[in-house]
């Protein structure tokens, strides 16, 4: 067997989430080769290389490829996924926006946001906002795969010493061409990947608000997310919001604030190891989840919290 | 220009989904159903396209059940023109439905399928991007903006760190998030009048199209359920339990 693990990237740095699919990759077992196609990506080929466990890694630089645009992905990955009995990716909005055009091509199912491996056929998935959880079996020929990154753990960035293989570029299939990305900057962690995240929802009223929890966010070193209702409202950008349409995220503290625990928020963040919510309504389903439930409002919680730690 | 817009019937957002006693599936009989609240966003903006005379005539489409019929009325009744009826099973995969829209495309040549990103059931967030390689048309998937002039595209995307712009031409693929638009409900008398517009219903052997199943659902299971947590009386208190207790600060 060998898995094709497609690498996330800004063509300077390899994207973590690329850590956990590889981990994804390990349980199934095989050779592990990454496939890094961007513009002047020659360093994230070199990190990728470093990671541990992969055997080899494909490179394929071109100006095609600046953007991860599907339509130039697509026919690059179909010139080499022959011969491998996976193909895997982080289920972000880069895999998912990529891998299903493949699987369509290939004519196989696409098997979306594992959680689990049991064998190199069979998979967990969550299913109905997290409510349920799917064990499929695929009989396909190649299993097409994204991952829910929170249930890999990342496997280490270094220690591997991968061959880099230059691929062939297939061209640019002239069909969308990439304008500008508004990217949120923040010298906070990544969501999906921080160990502590304060979220807060349409309780905060207004996103100048959100400026009480950045504060807190601060002293702990975490980041700061949000539910639908408040990305909704323009409190915060859409980058923010967890749950079963936006991110998932499983860190080992969760605090939510002025969140009311609608199914689809608790899908994003029901995997926390710590759950702790702030909400002035002592009925609000968010305290069923909750290891830690303060009823109180949240103007005077949060500063409070924030003078406390 | 026609525009092609799938909608699916599932289980209704509000609805707490429970796991059937023999883990085959989850339990749909008597749960309330409603069109996936994606497809409205993609109903909505195909009728935004219209009302600003982009687009001539809109056609809903939905492959499942008989009650797939419901889900295709409430679509005439937001404002499509008219509908097609797929007879299918409810699991069909999206690779499948992604095929069975590549025939009705190919039938009915329009210049836009709308999809919504997700259904918000099986949660696979395929079925557009499949269809678009299918096609070998270009794909805008998580929409938050679309505009169209003349064959031109831009789209606005959400992706996970912000937004992105990219431009394409038509015919093309789009998949709506969440903050494309508000859809609006439809009025009484627009029901009334969405009885009487067209639903033909086209079969699979009709379009030629295998939709059987690729994959083998082994199990459904409920998650572990969370042990129940405690109720804190003061900020003090928190500090205190996250610090000396759950110790994670
Ligand atoms: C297709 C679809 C997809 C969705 N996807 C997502 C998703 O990915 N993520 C998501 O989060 N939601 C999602 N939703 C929306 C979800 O159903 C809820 O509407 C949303 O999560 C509610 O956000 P909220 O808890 O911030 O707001 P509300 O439900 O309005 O809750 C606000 C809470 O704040 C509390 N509050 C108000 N003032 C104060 C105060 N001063 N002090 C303390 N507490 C206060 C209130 O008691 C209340 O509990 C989706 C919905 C649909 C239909
Ligand atoms: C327990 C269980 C687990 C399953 N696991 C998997 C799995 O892992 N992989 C897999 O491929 N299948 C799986 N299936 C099959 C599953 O039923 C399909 O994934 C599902 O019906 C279609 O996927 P989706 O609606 O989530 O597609 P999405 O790609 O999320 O749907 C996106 C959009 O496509 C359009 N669309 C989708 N279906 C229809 C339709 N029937 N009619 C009209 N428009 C539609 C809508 O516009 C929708 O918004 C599973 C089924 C069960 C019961």
């Amino acid at each position: 067997m060998s898995i094709l693990v497609l690498a996330e990237h800004d063509n300077n740095e390899l994207n973590p989430a690329t850590l956990n699919a590889v981990a994804a990759a390990a349980q199934i077992g095989g050779d592990i080769h990454i496939l890094v196609a961007g513009s002047g990506c020659g360093g994230v080929a070199d990190a990728a290389a470093k990671v541990a466990g992969v055997s080899k890694v494909l490179s394929a630089d071109s100006a095609e490829y600046a953007n991860g645009i599907a339509e130039n992905m697509i026919p690059l990955i179909m010139s080499v996924i022959d011969g491998y009995s996976h193909l895997l990716a982080p289920a972000t909005t880069y895999g998912k926006n990529i891998l299903p055009g493949v699987a369509a091509l290939k004519d196989v199912a696409q098997i979306s946001d594992i959680i689990r491996v049991d064998d190199a056929d069979t998979f967990q998935r969550p299913i109905y906002a997290g409510n349920a959880l799917a064990t499929v079996k695929s009989g396909e020929a190649l299993k097409v795969i994204t991952v829910r990154t929170t249930s890999f753990e990342a496997v280490a960035a270094e220690g591997g010493s991968a061959a880099v293989e230059a691929v062939s570029a297939t061209g640019d299939a002239g069909k969308t061409t990439f304008g500008k990305s508004e990217l949120s900057s923040s010298d906070r962690p990544e969501l999906t990947s921080a160990k502590i995240v304060i979220s807060g929802g349409r309780g905060m009223q207004d996103g100048s608000n959100f400026a009480m929890l950045e504060k807190v966010a601060d002293k702990l070193g975490a980041a700061v997310g949000a539910s639908r209702a408040a990305v909704d409202a323009g409190f915060v950008p859409n980058d923010y919001q967890v749950g079963q349409t936006g991110k998932v995220v499983a860190p080992d503290l969760y605090v939510a604030v002025g969140i009311s625990g609608a199914i689809q928020h608790l899908a994003g963040m029901k995997d926390s190891k710590v759950i702790v919510a702030i909400n002035k309504d002592e009925e609000a389903p968010i305290f069923q989840v909750a290891d830690y439930g303060l009823v109180d409002d949240l103007f005077s919680a949060v500063p409070q919290l924030e003078g406390e730690l | 220009m026609k525009i092609l817009v799938p909608v699916k019937r599932v289980i209704d957002y509000n609805v707490k989904v429970r796991v059937k006693a023999d883990q085959t599936g989850v339990e749909l009989a008597n749960v309330k159903m409603a069109m996936n609240p994606f497809d409205e966003i993609a109903v909505e903006q195909a009728i935004r396209l219209k009302e600003a005379g982009t687009a001539t005539e809109i056609v809903a489409v939905s492959i499942g059940p008989d009650q797939s019929q419901e889900t295709i009325r409430t679509a005439l009744a937001m404002g499509a023109d008219r509908g097609i009826h797929v007879p299918a099973s409810h699991d069909t995969e999206p690779l499948a439905v992604a095929k069975i829209l590549k025939a009705l495309v190919e039938k009915e040549a329009p210049g836009l399928v709308i999809l919504g990103k997700q259904a918000i059931d099986d949660d696979s967030n395929q079925t557009g991007q499949m269809l678009s390689a299918l096609l070998g048309w270009p794909q805008a998937t998580f929409a938050s903006g679309v505009e169209i002039a003349g064959d031109a595209l831009n789209v606005i995307r959400e992706v996970d760190g912000g937004l992105e712009h990219i431009s394409s031409k038509l015919p093309a693929v789009i998949t709506v998030d969440l903050r494309l638009n508000e859809p609006r409900y439809a009025s009484l008398p627009n029901i009334m009048k969405a009885k009487k517009k067209p639903l033909d219903q086209v079969s699979l052997d009709d379009l030629g199209v295998d939709a059987s199943q690729r994959l083998t659902v082994v199990k459904v299971e409920e998650p572990p359920a969370r042990e129940a947590g405690i109720t804190v009386a003061s900020v003090s208190e928190l500090v205190d339990k996250l610090k000396n207790e759950a110790k994670v600060i």
